[in-house]
């Protein structure tokens, strides 16, 4: 039966989600963006609430309960509170996540119970690449069989590479599919230069220079079976479309307050038509856009393909994020333009999802 | 209940079911009553009076949709042709008016006809009257004047009324009736405003001419005079008394009710709308696909082309309408107020449809802009839906107001 309430559980989840998102990550967004770094007592707290552990397979510690709506309710909230914060949260489960679906048991074991210990450990996975025409399904990186090893030469962009990442996917074109490949940061061929981008400054990102990368034969995901990364590709824009939400809810509701409070000709711009009517697009565009995106998300939990929805999805929360962010900064005027208020920080990362792919999985 | 986009077994029966008859009931006769305006589409009235009323055959047992069901048909009837929806026999509007705020009694006497199943019954039609050549999206500014005479204990209407679907029907033939709503006392502004059922062929109510429209042209939209239109006392609907203050806290069923149809009709008008997109955004497809050109949902943005582009977006924004329509929808059959809701679907669905028929026009080019198909049709049909049971405009009013916490008043 069509439906679109969230379960008790959900909601509950969500509601803690929320409070989190408003205490702990929205007071620190101008910092993180500012410093170029996460509050490593904001993520620590963030690993205590256990978000990414909950969605891990009980055989290795986690709580079992995977859910890609679960994961778009979580992603928006943290998103909503501050959007490099919330992929630095969420990085472990882009370690984590591709072993559960497609990891060889060894894969598994080497991988998951890192990430479900007391302290953070941070994850990270290399898709995008920095070229115009960047194509997910067709990538440039290559990786070749070379006796009994693979070898990977290309570059990626926008990896996130928090302070103590030790491990990656590295994504590549393996005989015309992409498939991904575990290293370590230090490995000889792998190079990173931290990046600095438009957005997400909180989140330290890197570009990656791969030149004759040798990887064991047991590095590649799914061992030799290999993976289906299509999948993955859906996960990740079902998880940015809920992160778009939560950016482009931020922006309506600082806008909302905003137009209340601001008075001009003696009464709030609020009571303005052409500022009204502004808010009322954000709203019904946000609530839309979320919707697209629970119906994919709801798609890979019943076990259906999601390519189309999740793209749909995505394309529309694009959008959504960049028109309602820009809203925001128009309604704040010039105040807008000052970084002394949130709109032209949620501009700055709401256009960051035409370029993002898989920087956050569900 | 949990996030779920799978629709029950019987919503799956009944949007088969509505499909077949928009294709092979509707379909056929599309054009000839776009080109036919104000001729009566007989076989499709006797169709639906015949079999289409029966309904989908569901299995009683099982759950439904709820009023989701209901936009799933409504979307498969507007796939079909938005104009020969509106020309059903039904009670329509009319009809969801005496639901919502008639009596037993009057549910009874105005609404069992259109369920009569003897051999010698005939199509019926209900309508609803409120716009008036001054008075449209205001509708608390409304002219039609209903006195009460104390001799005869009947209502005198006098006014007109314009734009009213399925007028002439329920105005001319025997059996229906209309919807009219009128003051009782100009001076209460909103709270004077009440609806009077006024049965067709009542002496007084004169149906004195139809739209020429740019589209749904199949449907009969009337202009009714009322001069002296006598109603017996009991065909008020809702209160007689007039609250001069605060009549929407009065728990007044007659405004209130009437007002509380659109929460339903919104999202029925949005998933009407939904329908006659998806008609042009399929055609386009299947044209496309004709022509060699698949939409490749999985190629990057820079490989894709603007038509697959365009359609990508078309199809998420068509899709974000149905979703934002089936929440509002949910929200009735869960007995949560929806009026916000009602709106941004209404107001969603209303604005994309029109994008996306106009599109559709654009990137088919000639085949688009002909008449021999029904691309052209669809994009005049999509345009109404941007404007009657609220324009886009209205709906922005309701969703401002409902988002800021804004009393009328404060943001006109």
């Amino acid at each position: 039966m069509v439906d679109f309430e969230p379960t008790e559980e959900q909601a509950l989840i969500r509601e803690t989600v929320h409070a989190f998102a408003e205490n702990e990550v929205r007071p620190k967004a101008r910092e993180a963006d500012e410093k170029g770094e996460l509050d490593a007592g904001v993520v620590a707290a963030a690993h205590e609430l256990g978000l990414v552990a909950a969605a891990l397979p009980e055989a290795h510690g986690g709580g079992g309960e995977r859910s890609a709506v679960t994961g778009c309710l979580v992603a928006e909230e943290l998103a909503w509170g501050d959007l490099a914060q919330a992929l630095g949260i969420l990085s472990p489960a882009l370690l984590g996540l591709p072993a559960v679906d497609f990891g060889t048991p060894e894969q598994q074991q080497r991988l998951l119970p890192a990430l479900l210990g007391p302290s953070f450990v941070p994850g990270s996975l290399a898709w995008v690449e920095p070229r115009y025409g960047f194509d997910a399904l067709r990538l440039r990186t290559r990786a070749h069989r070379d006796g009994d090893a693979f070898v990977l030469d290309g570059s990626k962009c926008f990896v996130p590479w928090q302070h103590g990442l030790s491990r990656l996917w590295l994504v590549a074109d393996l005989d015309g599919a992409p498939q991904a490949f575990l290293t370590e940061v230090d490995a000889p061929g792998l190079v990173a230069e931290r990046e600095r981008n438009l957005g997400i400054q909180g989140l330290p990102t890197a570009e990656l220079t791969l030149s004759g990368l040798r990887l064991p034969l047991d590095a590649r995901l799914g061992g030799e079976a290999g993976a289906d990364l299509r999948t993955l590709l859906v996960r990740g824009r079902v998880a940015l479309c809920a992160c778009a939400v939560g950016v482009a809810r931020a922006a309506y509701e600082v806008s909302l307050a905003y137009a209340k409070e601001r008075e001009t000709f003696g009464a709030p711009i609020a009571t303005r038509q052409a500022i009204a009517f502004m808010l009322a697009d954000m709203a019904t565009e946000i609530d839309g856009t979320r919707l697209l995106g629970w119906e994919a998300a709801w798609r890979l939990d019943a076990g259906l393909d999601a390519m189309r929805e999740a793209t749909l999805a995505f394309d529309k929360a694009k959008r959504t994020a960049l028109r309602v962010a820009d809203g925001a900064v128009q309604i704040f005027g010039g105040h807008g333009y000052i970084r002394d208020y949130l709109p032209e920080l949620l501009l700055r990362n709401a256009r960051g999802f035409a370029a993002f792919e898989a920087l956050a999985l569900v | 209940m949990a996030i779920s986009f799978e629709l029950t077994a019987n919503s799956c029966i009944a949007r088969d079911h509505y499909h077949r008859v928009a294709t092979d009931q509707m379909r056929p006769i599309s054009r000839k009553y776009d080109e036919a305006e104000h001729v009566l589409p007989q076989e499709w009235v006797d169709f639906w009076w015949r079999k289409g009323r029966k309904g989908a055959p569901i299995d009683p047992q099982q759950p439904t949709d709820g009023f989701v069901t209901v936009c799933v048909q409504a979307e498969e009837l507007c796939y079909g042709d938005a104009g020969l929806y509106l020309r059903m026999p039904t009670p329509a509007l009319g009809g969801s008016a005496v639901s919502a705020a008639g009596t037993k009694e009057q549910k009874q006497k105005f609404l069992s006809p259109f369920r009569a199943e003897d051999e010698d019954s005939h199509p019926i039609w209900g309508a609803m009257a409120i716009t008036e050549p001054s008075a449209g999206s205001d509708s608390a500014a409304i002219q039609t004047t209903a006195d009460f005479d104390e001799v005869t204990r009947e209502w005198v209407l006098n006014g007109a009324k314009i734009f009213c679907t399925a007028g002439e029907g329920a105005s001319q033939v025997e059996g229906g009736f209309v919807v009219v709503w009128a003051t009782v006392d100009k001076e209460a502004g909103r709270g004077g405003i009440k609806s009077f059922v006024v049965p067709a062929r009542t002496p007084g109510m004169k149906l004195v001419g139809l739209e020429r429209k740019l589209g749904i042209r199949a449907s009969d939209t009337a202009t009714l005079v009322f001069e002296d239109c006598r109603v017996p006392e009991e065909n008020l609907l809702g209160r007689r008394e007039v609250r001069k203050r605060d009549p929407k806290q009065a728990g007044d069923k007659g405004f209130k009710g009437a007002m509380a149809t659109f929460d339903a009709s919104r999202p029925i008008v949005a998933a009407m709308a939904v329908g006659v997109g998806r008609a042009a955004l399929e055609f386009l497809k299947d044209e496309l696909t004709r022509q060699g050109v698949a939409v490749r949902y999985d190629a990057a943005p820079a490989d894709q082309g603007a038509v697959e582009r365009d359609v990508i977006e078309m199809e998420a924004e068509l899709q974000a309408a149905r979703l934002l329509t089936w929440r509002a929808a949910r929200m009735i059959s869960s007995g949560v107020p929806n009026s916000l809701e009602a709106s941004m679907a209404k107001a969603k669905a209303g604005l994309a449809v029109t994008l996306i028929t106009q599109k559709a026009v654009e990137i088919l080019g000639p085949i688009g802009y002909s008449r021999k198909l029904l691309v052209e049709k669809w994009m005049r049909d999509a345009k109404i839906n941007d404007i009657y049971e609220g324009t886009q405009q209205i709906n922005q009013l309701i969703i401002a107001r409902r988002i800021l916490d804004y009393p009328s008043a404060m943001l006109r």
